[in-house]
């Protein structure tokens, strides 16, 4: 099955157990349609639910979905370690930033820009550096995650240190999407594309492509796929889905600054792919409100909650690398 | 001060800084070499290191005083700690996911690494430790070139560590196996090798050495920060890179050739200290683009 876990992910029998009921559910055709029906219909009557807080929490949590399926396509579907996410989340909020602030360009007119400039972001650091061992993109990226996040904080165009402040609320249409309730409804639309465009793309040729890459690379290179341009495919279509997450979070804030893009968000974005299953749509958005709503639930945990998520990982890795969200097809 | 004051200044900072990068990449590259794993968590020993050489001294210094022979003690009794611990991870994390896809050990690498720094934040609040030492600031006039005593100790221990290092590599059983093992662990280990042992001991020598060099780096620049492992090691990698990823003497001349290289380029017009970073990322991208194999590394074409 195409969103399968990994090879030797092998499932501990009691958690097996406990994930039966809910795997059960997920295998369910008809259970899960209505399942996605309930979970729209929440989405959509949320924000009167729970109050304003609340919905400033989930549309957070909704950006949090964008950007986790986005470094999906890298790490769940492509197999490679992306640690210099943020980066084009970076890239996106800047370039939005740079231009309404600096330039005046209109904010919808500035989205292809975004794109454009994060696609080249990776394929300059990712071309030259896929063709080597994937291990060292893992380390390039973290290089250049730093890299964005010092320049963005020396130079005068990003605005130093305190970043970019006044970023207008966009217009569409007529609606001008100024309150948190306008921008989480935004925030729901594009969560709900990045489904879209995850489903489509693990079921296209090129996600076919990817799962095969990742798990025998020297074997898809013999039936013919070109790995360096297959791996480019998922680091470019992963860069644009964060720089797009990233011009939304730059309108949503009005105010950017280089420490919003510091390791540690590329490090929380990918905890959000892997605590709930990597490669797993379902198991990326669970992974995504863990957290995000994880640390609203335990306020007391304060600093801990690092500690806690870095733990959790470890663990998830130890004894249950397919992540939270139960796998299909392996419990024999 | 003169251009070549300056010159020789920096080469100075440069030969400092560049030590303690040798030291911590030695780890990385033995690491690497015998179970071919970028070990992310291995900057976060250098912090540990620094820590524990920082509460040794502190508990031994109303004894022994705070000089350089009670950095020494404390630098010891802190490698040794390390060198467990980094066995242990060694034990509890990586050894069950040596058979698992490369991308779970990698993610299990960060994991430890992320648990290290959290542990010690959580620890010291995230505030800055002071790491008191009474080490002067005496020293000897070279020409325009002042060196302090700290300056000459600190490279002479690096040097003499990285000396002991190779004899061990070269002139020992173990490092004979280690040697062989980073060539092929399966046929090393139908020879009769223990080859998780020679992991054990790789990891404890390497965790060991990042120890010291986070107990000299404390001492010298006096303070000590959860965060402190995540830059050096990163731009220990880098210079294991640039010496040749896998190689021994190459981690020692990437170090140095890093230390210095950021030295003098941060005295290029243009770029700043606070480019300093971006200055030696941009090297690293540049070698693995154009020379992957680094200075000393052999050419090998192996993708996994």
């Amino acid at each position: 099955m195409a969103t399968d876990d990994r090879p030797g992910a092998g499932t501990t029998p009691a958690l097996a157990r406990l994930a039966g009921p809910l795997a059960a559910l997920a295998d369910n055709a008809a259970a899960r349609r209505a399942g996605i029906v309930a979970l729209l219909a929440l989405m959509v009557v949320a924000p009167f639910v729970f109050g304003e807080y609340a919905t400033v929490i989930l549309t957070n949590a909704l950006l949090y979905v964008v950007l986790a399926l986005g470094l999906n396509v890298v790490v769940g579907y492509a197999g490679l370690l992306d640690l210099g996410y943020a980066a084009f989340f970076a890239v996106g909020a800047y370039t939005v930033g740079i231009l309404t602030l600096r330039v005046g360009v209109n904010f919808w007119l500035t989205l292809p820009v975004a794109v454009c400039t994060a696609a080249l972001a990776g394929v300059i650091i990712g071309g030259p550096t896929l063709r080597l061992r994937s291990d060292y993109l893992a380390i390039v990226t973290l290089g250049f995650g730093e890299i964005v996040r010092i320049s963005a904080r020396n130079m005068s165009i990003t605005g130093m240190a305190s970043g970019l402040s006044g970023i207008h609320q966009p217009w569409l249409f007529g609606w001008h999407i100024a309150t948190p309730r306008d921008f989480y409804y935004l925030f729901c639309v594009l969560a709900i594309l990045a489904v879209a465009v995850s489903v489509r793309l693990a079921d296209s040729r090129l996600g076919r492509a990817w799962l095969y890459v990742r798990y025998d690379e020297d074997a898809a290179e013999a039936m013919g796929i070109d790995r360096v341009r297959v791996k480019l495919a998922a680091y470019v279509t992963g860069a644009i889905f964060g720089a797009l997450g990233g011009v939304f979070f730059a309108v949503n804030l009005g105010a950017i600054s280089p420490e919003s893009f510091s390791f540690t968000q590329s490090v929380l974005i990918l905890m959000a792919v892997i605590l709930g299953g990597m490669g797993k749509i379902p198991g990326v958005i669970l992974g995504a409100m863990i957290v995000i709503l994880g640390p609203e639930l335990l306020r007391s945990l304060g600093e801990l909650r690092l500690l806690v998520f870095a733990v959790g990982l470890l663990l998830i890795m130890l004894f249950r690398p397919s992540g939270i969200w139960p796998g299909r097809g392996r419990q024999q | 001060m003169s251009l070549l004051d300056i010159l020789a200044h920096q080469l100075l900072n440069g030969l400092v800084l560049g030590s303690f990068y040798a030291l911590v990449a030695l780890g990385y590259t033995m690491i690497f070499g015998v179970i071919k794993l970028l070990n992310f968590a291995h900057g976060d020993l250098y912090m540990v290191g620094g820590f524990i050489g920082f509460i040794v001294l502190s508990a031994i210094s109303s004894v022994v005083g705070g000089g350089w022979f009670g950095i020494f003690i404390a630098m010891l009794l802190s490698m040794l700690a390390v060198g467990f611990l980094g066995v242990v991870i060694e034990r509890i994390a990586y050894h069950p996911m040596l058979s698992a896809p490369r991308l779970s050990i990698l993610i299990t690498a960060l994991a430890v690494s992320l648990v290290l720094q959290n542990t010690a934040l959580a620890l010291t609040n995230g505030q800055y430790t002071a790491f008191r030492s009474d080490l002067g600031f005496g020293g000897i006039t070279l020409g325009g070139l002042f060196i302090t005593y700290n300056q000459m100790v600190l490279v002479a221990a690096a040097a003499v560590l990285m000396i002991a290092l190779e004899f061990f590599v070269t002139h020992t059983q173990y490092g004979r196996a280690m040697r062989a093992v980073a060539v092929d662990a399966d046929m090393c280990e139908l020879l009769g090798i223990n080859v998780a042992a020679v992991i054990g001991v790789t990891f404890f020598i390497g965790s060991a050495l990042a120890a010291a060099a986070g107990t000299m780096a404390g001492a010298y620049y006096g303070s000590l920060w959860y965060f402190m492992g995540f830059l050096i090691g990163l731009k220990a990698f880098t210079a294991a890179v640039i010496g040749g990823i896998g190689s021994i003497p190459g981690a020692m001349l990437g170090g140095l050739v890093l230390g210095l290289l950021e030295a003098l380029g941060t005295q290029i017009p243009g770029i700043g200290s606070e480019w300093k970073d971006v200055f030696s990322f941009a090297v690293l991208i540049l070698v693995l683009v154009f020379k992957p194999t680094g200075l000393l590394g052999r050419s090998e074409q192996e993708r996994m």
